[in-house]
């Protein structure tokens, strides 16, 4: 009796424990935090959750493959390291030719995970370690100040008085939604994050669908890598994206998409990203180091982990 | 015929799926040695020897962890975290610098080990989770990096890091003993036979009545212990607790060991081709450096593409056996 319960107390937390950690912490904030209400408050955080938000989507679907993608912050180098080569031909062509290279490199690794069938977390591991050294060769190792507006607005401006940022993570998220809920796309995904072998049989395009997911991992990456820089101002190649995977992973592990793959759950991923984005700022405004907000973060996938193993278990 | 034929080539598959990288290191330094004229010199390989130490420390605790079917995201972390814990603990004296990293990056491990073994959570992300952590606990030690303990010009921890016999550096001759230990451990004990079984076949390990969980536990620890030990070695190399040390270090001692044929699927590996990997490594950097004129941010995209080719042809080698 009292374990079947648990387990139900414990599904209920993974299904839901996103949400109510978030609106316990605002709580939380609006209380004990001076100016915690403020609207100026409100726009820096979801600004700052912004790119984290956008990878944890790629995460999320590759994850949700029973795959890992590693290579995001390097990926998110390389974008910043193409933008001041191309802002000379205007900014569209820079963002263009920086989502291109995220699209290649996804579509490097979908290629020698679904077709040479590399474990996910070695072919992107690779990528992760050769990504960021092709970002420091093109930048020759330099951080460039960039001063082109329009490109820039992409990071400081607002439509109706909605952030860019936050706008464009918003769309994305609302896109993929989407596409796990609504398109073929996203159920194959789905069926073979679940059950890869029945999947082949059942004659989905395994191949295909993999690369896919990779392919829009590198993208999304690319696109975090130009709403970062910039917000920044400035292409960074060596610092940007540096343990971007990791934060990926969490935001998308403690909005209850299971590593072991065959269900995505992009709300709770968004959710997760706003939830670890609040954690660090909780913990700055109320005088606490950086290095505790790391050991909270450290504690909060260990408890995300644990209750949603339970029911993966099962 | 063919049936010979074919039985013969995937024997030789198999071969060089073992020994590639040993190929390839052996006709690395020949290269080098004939296109370097500096490369050959005594200085040169003493300093490949010593370069290639810190990173076999950690990369052995990695081969027993990979071949166990699992992985060690928090050896970098660890590596730093023992570095500063044994500059810090230097002013107390000898023992303590040696003790105090072991003893909590030890810890660290025990407890990864502890939440991989007894609950079952996925290797990678506990120990992700004890990569921050550990890093935390660091800049928590250091006033968020800020501070770094030197080490006292008159310690006897720098012979460590810095002493030599018969003009070859300390950490070497201590990385090759902890390599003997760590080939004798797999090869000859009961403890490296149930990790063998453990990584090709939990479940059937499980059966059999090995001590799947303890063993795990053993190996996690051992893992922290030796990235501690490792950055024990850097600080008295260094004199100093370095802080920044690490960041993607777990990266490296994974890529060495896939590179020295042990499979990350677990059940199959050996001490040795690590040992050859962490040497192919210096090699690739060193040959680099010779070079001279070639940005040293090369050197991460030859590490990345060298890893990635070994992967591939690992993989079709392994595919052209079956």
């Amino acid at each position: 009796m009292s374990s079947v319960t648990l387990t139900r107390n414990r599904a209920w937390l993974q299904e839901y424990g996103v949400y109510l950690a978030v609106a316990v912490l605002v709580l939380f904030n609006v209380v004990f935090t001076e100016n915690f209400l403020s609207a100026a408050n409100f726009r820096t955080q979801l600004v700052q959750a912004a790119p984290v938000c956008v990878v944890a989507l790629g995460m999320a679907l590759v994850i949700g493959t029973e795959g890992i993608d590693l290579s995001v912050g390097s990926v998110m180098s390389v974008a910043a390291a193409l933008i001041p080569l191309y802002l000379g031909a205007g900014p569209l062509t820079a963002v263009i030719v920086a989502v291109i290279a995220g699209l290649v490199s996804g579509l490097f690794s979908g290629f020698l995970v679904a077709h040479l069938g590399i474990q996910p977390i070695i072919a992107t591991l690779a990528l992760l370690v050769g990504g960021r050294g092709i970002a420091l060769v093109i930048a020759h190792g330099q951080l460039v100040q960039l001063h082109n507006p329009d490109f820039l607005a992409l990071g400081t401006g607002d439509v109706l008085g909605v952030p860019i940022m936050v706008l464009v993570a918003g769309v994305l998220a609302v896109l993929t939604g989407f596409l796990v809920q609504r398109t073929t796309f996203g159920r194959q995904l789905v069926a073979i994050g679940g059950n890869r072998a029945a999947s082949t049989l059942a004659g989905l395009p395994v191949k295909r669908v993999l690369v896919g997911v990779y392919v829009i991992s590198g993208a999304l990456a690319a696109v975090a890598g130009i709403l970062a820089t910039a917000r920044l101002g400035a292409s960074d190649p060596n610092d940007l994206g540096l343990l971007m995977e990791l934060s990926a992973i969490t935001a998308v592990v403690v909005g209850g998409t299971p590593l072991t793959g065959g269900r995505v759950r992009v709300l709770g991923t968004v959710f997760g990203a706003l939830l670890m984005q609040l954690v660090n700022a909780t913990l700055i405004k109320h005088d606490l180091p950086a290095s505790a907000a790391q050991m909270v973060q450290a504690a909060i996938i260990v408890a995300a982990v644990y209750v949603a193993r339970e029911r993966s278990s099962r | 015929m063919t049936a010979t034929t074919s039985a013969r080539n995937a024997a030789l598959a198999g071969v060089l799926q073992r020994q590639g990288a040993a190929v390839v290191l052996v006709l690395g330094i020949g290269l080098a040695w004939i296109s370097f004229p500096r490369f050959g010199s005594a200085d040169n390989l003493r300093d490949l020897a010593l370069q290639s130490s810190f990173l076999a420390v950690i990369a052995l605790g990695m081969t027993f962890v990979i071949i166990s079917g699992g992985i060690d995201l928090s050896v970098g972390s660890n590596y730093a975290l023992g570095g500063v814990l044994a500059a810090y603990g230097a002013q107390y004296g000898l023992l303590v610098a040696i003790l105090l990293p072991l003893a909590v990056c030890s810890l660290i491990g025990l407890v990864n080990g502890l939440l991989i073994a007894r609950t079952g959570m996925a290797p990678f992300i506990v120990t992700l989770a004890s990569l921050l952590f550990a890093r935390g606990l660091l800049l928590a030690l250091t006033s968020e990096g800020a501070t770094t303990y030197k080490v006292d010009g008159g310690s006897a921890l720098l012979w460590l890091g810095q002493g030599t016999i018969f003009g070859v550096g300390v950490p070497v001759y201590l990385a090759l003993i902890l390599f003997g230990f760590g080939s004798v451990l797999l090869r000859r004990t009961r403890f490296g036979q149930s990790l063998f079984a453990i990584g090709g076949a939990e479940q059937s390990s499980l059966l059999m009545g090995l001590p799947v969980a303890r063993t795990k536990i053993a190996i996690y620890t051992l893992s922290g212990a030796l990235a501690g030990f490792a950055g024990i070695l850097t600080a008295a190399y260094l004199q100093s607790g370095v802080t920044v040390i690490g960041v993607g270090t777990e990266l490296d001692a994974i890529s060495v060991v896939v590179i020295g044929g042990t499979l990350l699927t677990g059940g199959a590996g050996t001490v040795i081709g690590t040992l050859v990997g962490v040497l192919l490594r210096t090699l690739i950097q060193n040959v680099i450096n010779q070079i001279g004129t070639l940005d040293s941010n090369y050197q991460t995209v030859v590490s990345g593409a060298f890893l990635l080719i070994v992967v591939v042809i690992q993989r079709l080698l392994a595919r052209s056996r079956n």
